[in-house]
Formats: C-alpha cells, sequence, structure tokens
C-alpha cells in the first residue's frame, strides 16, 4: 500500500500517492493552466519528460520548475499561471 | 563634393558603425553602410549593452560621460524594443578596501558633475537583497543606464536610413581605398571619405592595427522579475578588468527588462576559439553565485561567446589614420562601444566636417598608436 504526501496548491491542500510527480498533482486538483507564456497564453505539459518546459512551475517561491521532473514532498507549496 | 559617389562610406553596421552612419546623415553627408554579417551582430550583439560613466582615466571619464548624456538625450526617441532602462549601476565593495575606494570614486564623479550616492551595508542589502550578507557597501550611479544591444544598432541604421543613408548588408569590405570601398563581390563604392568602424575585423582592412580580441563570456537566465533592480559590478572588477596578461573573472550582473539576468563578466587575451569555455564558465559563474548566493538556483537558458576590438592603452581610436589618405578609423572600444558609440560618432563627424569638438579628441586621435604605414 503506498504512502501518501500532501502539499500546497494555489493555497489549496493536494493529497496524492508518494512518488507523484508535481505535475500529476496539478493536474489531479484540475488547476490550468501551469504557466502562461510572456504573451499571457495558458501552458501546460507537453512532453512531460522536462525537455518541453511547458510545465513550469513555482515550487517553494523558486520559479520556473520543471513540473514533471519533481517528486510531490510533504508540505511543498506550489504556485501555478504565472 | 563633386564626385559621383557617397560622401562617406563606413565599413561595418555594429553599434559604432550604426551611430557614426546615424551622425553623418543628420550632419547632412551622402552615407554608404556596408556590413558583412548583420547589423550589431559581432561585439555588440554580445555584450551586455551597459550604458556606463567609467573613470579607469580622463580621457576615458571624458569619453563614457559625453557619450552617456548623449544616450540619455536619445532615450526619448528610442523604440520599445531597444528596451532603454534607467536601471543605474551599482558599483558594489566587498570590504573595507574596497569602500575606501566607493569614497575616492564617489569625489571623481561628484567633482566632475555626475551625480552619486553612497550606499552602507545596510542600504546596499536594501537596494538588492539578493546580494549576499556582509558586504561594505556600494556606489550607487543612477544616470547608467541599459539597452538591448541588437535592436540599438538597427534602430541607429533606421535613423541613417531614414536621412537618406544607403545601407548594404551581407557583402563585406575587402578594401578601403582613398577613393571608397572595395567590397567582396567586385564591386566598389565609391566614396571621398572612407571609416573602418569594423571592430575586431578593422586590422583586416588597416593593416598594422594594433587592435586584438578580447573573449568574454555571458549567461542569460530564464525571467525572474525582480531578482536584481540594479547593474550591479564588482568594485574588485577595477582591480581584474585591466591586467593584459591573464583571464579574468567579475561579478557583474544586469536585469533586463524581460525580468531575465545577464550574468558576466570575464576577460581573456590570445584566444581565437569562439566556443565557450567550461573552465572560465564555471569560475564566472561560481564568482557572481559569491556575491549573489541565489543565483544558484536560477536557470540559465543560454551561454555565449563574443570578442571585444582592443587598444593596448584601453581607449578607442578616433579619427583620421595616419598615411592614409582619406581613412578615418572608429574602432577599438573594447568593452565600452555600446557606451561610447554616439559620443565616438559625434567626435567623428566633428573631425570629418572639422567642426569643434565638445570634449578634447587628442587622447583618442590613432595617431597616438598608428605610427607607420605599409601605404604610404
Amino acid at each position: 500500500m503506498s504512502e501518501k504526501v500532501s502539499l500546497v496548491i494555489n493555497g489549496a491542500t493536494v493529497t496524492v500517492p508518494e512518488g507523484s510527480m508535481v505535475s500529476a498533482a496539478v493536474a489531479i486538483a484540475g488547476v490550468t493552466p501551469f504557466r502562461r507564456s510572456v504573451r499571457g497564453e495558458p501552458r501546460g505539459p507537453l512532453c512531460g519528460m522536462g525537455i518541453c518546459f511547458e510545465c513550469r512551475v513555482s515550487i517553494d517561491g523558486r520559479a520556473h520548475c520543471r513540473s514533471c521532473q519533481i517528486p510531490c514532498r510533504e508540505g511543498m507549496e506550489v504556485r501555478t499561471g504565472d | 563634393m563633386t564626385s559621383p559617389g557617397y560622401d562617406v562610406v563606413i565599413a561595418g553596421a555594429g553599434i559604432v558603425g550604426a551611430a557614426c552612419a546615424a551622425e553623418c546623415a543628420r550632419a547632412g553627408m551622402r552615407v554608404a553602410v556596408i556590413e558583412a554579417a548583420l547589423i550589431g551582430g559581432g561585439a555588440t550583439a554580445a555584450g551586455m549593452g551597459h550604458i556606463v560613466v567609467m573613470d579607469d582615466s580622463e580621457a576615458q571619464f571624458a569619453l563614457t560621460r559625453y557619450s552617456q548624456v548623449l544616450w540619455n538625450e536619445l532615450a526619448g526617441e528610442l523604440t520599445p524594443d531597444v528596451e532603454f532602462e534607467a536601471c543605474g549601476t551599482i558599483w558594489v565593495a566587498a570590504d573595507d578596501e574596497e569602500m575606501a575606494e566607493v569614497w575616492r570614486k564617489k569625489k571623481y564623479y561628484e567633482d566632475r558633475g555626475v551625480p552619486v550616492e553612497i550606499l552602507d551595508a545596510r542600504a546596499l542589502a536594501g537596494a538588492e537583497p539578493n546580494l549576499r550578507h556582509g558586504l561594505a557597501g556600494g556606489l550607487l550611479v543612477s544616470c547608467d543606464s541599459v539597452i538591448y544591444t541588437p535592436c540599438a544598432a538597427r534602430f541607429l541604421i533606421e535613423q541613417a536610413q531614414g536621412r537618406g543613408a544607403t545601407v548594404r548588408l551581407g557583402c563585406a569590405v575587402v578594401e578601403l581605398t582613398g577613393r571608397g570601398a572595395r567590397l567582396s563581390d567586385g564591386s566598389f563604392v565609391p566614396a571621398d571619405l572612407t571609416v573602418n568602424a569594423a571592430g575586431t575585423w578593422s586590422p583586416m582592412l588597416t593593416p598594422g592595427l594594433d587592435v586584438r580580441k578580447r573573449k568574454g563570456h555571458l549567461v542569460i537566465t530564464d525571467r525572474y522579475p525582480g531578482f536584481v533592480h540594479h547593474q550591479l559590478v564588482e568594485l574588485g572588477y577595477l582591480k581584474s578588468a585591466h591586467t593584459l596578461t591573464t583571464d579574468t573573472v567579475a561579478f557583474n550582473v544586469q536585469p533586463r527588462r524581460t525580468g531575465q539576468l545577464l550574468i558576466g563578466s570575464s576577460r581573456q587575451f590570445g584566444v581565437e576559439e569562439t566556443e565557450v569555455d567550461p573552465g572560465i564558465l564555471g569560475r564566472m559563474i561560481d564568482r557572481a553565485c559569491e556575491y549573489m548566493p541565489g543565483l544558484r538556483a536560477l536557470s540559465a537558458i543560454r551561454t555565449w561567446t563574443g570578442f571585444r576590438a582592443a587598444t593596448p592603452d584601453k581607449l578607442p581610436l578616433i579619427g583620421p589614420c595616419p598615411g592614409h589618405e582619406n581613412l578615418f578609423l572608429a574602432t577599438g572600444h573594447e568593452g565600452l562601444g555600446i557606451t561610447t558609440a554616439p559620443g565616438t560618432a559625434r567626435l567623428l563627424v566633428d573631425q570629418l566636417l572639422s567642426r569643434p569638438s565638445a570634449i578634447p579628441i587628442e587622447p583618442y586621435l590613432p595617431s597616438r598608436v598608428y605610427q607607420e604605414s605599409p601605404h604610404v
């Protein structure tokens, strides 16, 4: 039986199986968009393997983190839509 | 003049050639600019775009200050893509020795009419919270600014074109004769006067010119708005940047309007390879992170290199080339070409038209270093 971790996405607590990537947690939480382009267009994960940079979010105050490459940690603060 | 060609032909459309073209056209001359590659495609685009008043020597101060005032006069006309930002420079002092240099520098600038402000340790931390703790302070030079260099060069070229200048791209000048410019496609552009503004390529057009390549590296990050507010340069830069013999790095970070950060700087002589040198790049980033530890957590999206056109006495060559009829030089600006392009252009056109200049021209005249010519 897998352990669970809870993180905070845009102020709301989300609980996911341990080992889930942040991108999965954001998707489970139903939050869109992950980020906005320089001209304000909505963006979300495309490649899921760290190449396209479209899934970037802020994690614990650090901007431009690739959410598809970072496992969820207990208490992590995620902000999307920047 | 009744020649069928131009009054002046300029080799090179970097920031210096572009500024000279705009200034010549403004003075009513018929101008042709010949550029082998792209507008601002050499040292211009490789550089940071820092418009900075410097005080290594009286002559350097005079030209940088004169030019910085000209940039500020032009600021209102610049198009948005030039990204002119009057962010100011903070010269960062790490210790008491460098703080003493801050006070010396303050007096030097104020004696010459440049408003500056001393920042103590607390004021520096308030102005730039991402600098490390324990720095001694700094000197804020508010009149300094930054621009996006390739668009600045393009802006100046378009200014020249708007006043009738002809611009030819993709064709190199292979020879500047006393009568015009011979191009790589075999054609000839007749002109009464010729200007070598070819930067690091200028010695190829004027053999014997002591203009050498000085390699530099830069890094640009992703967008982190508000991480840095001023152009930040370590005062240790004064100790490191001016040795002619060794490779040096210095903390030099610039905020862009996009929120991106440019991180520099490095200086290497005697290196021709354009590749990024991982050793130098590593040293440069380590130096930057010593001053600004939070940089380690940011993403760099690109690194590149460029070559500055350096002269032995660190002053540009502006004026008639001894032994060459109708040839003028506007080259050798090293790391200050973005700053000093408008002043260079003004001083050059003063000489082309035998006008008086606003500052003494003698320190920049090529005759100081260029004594002999194979063509005499």
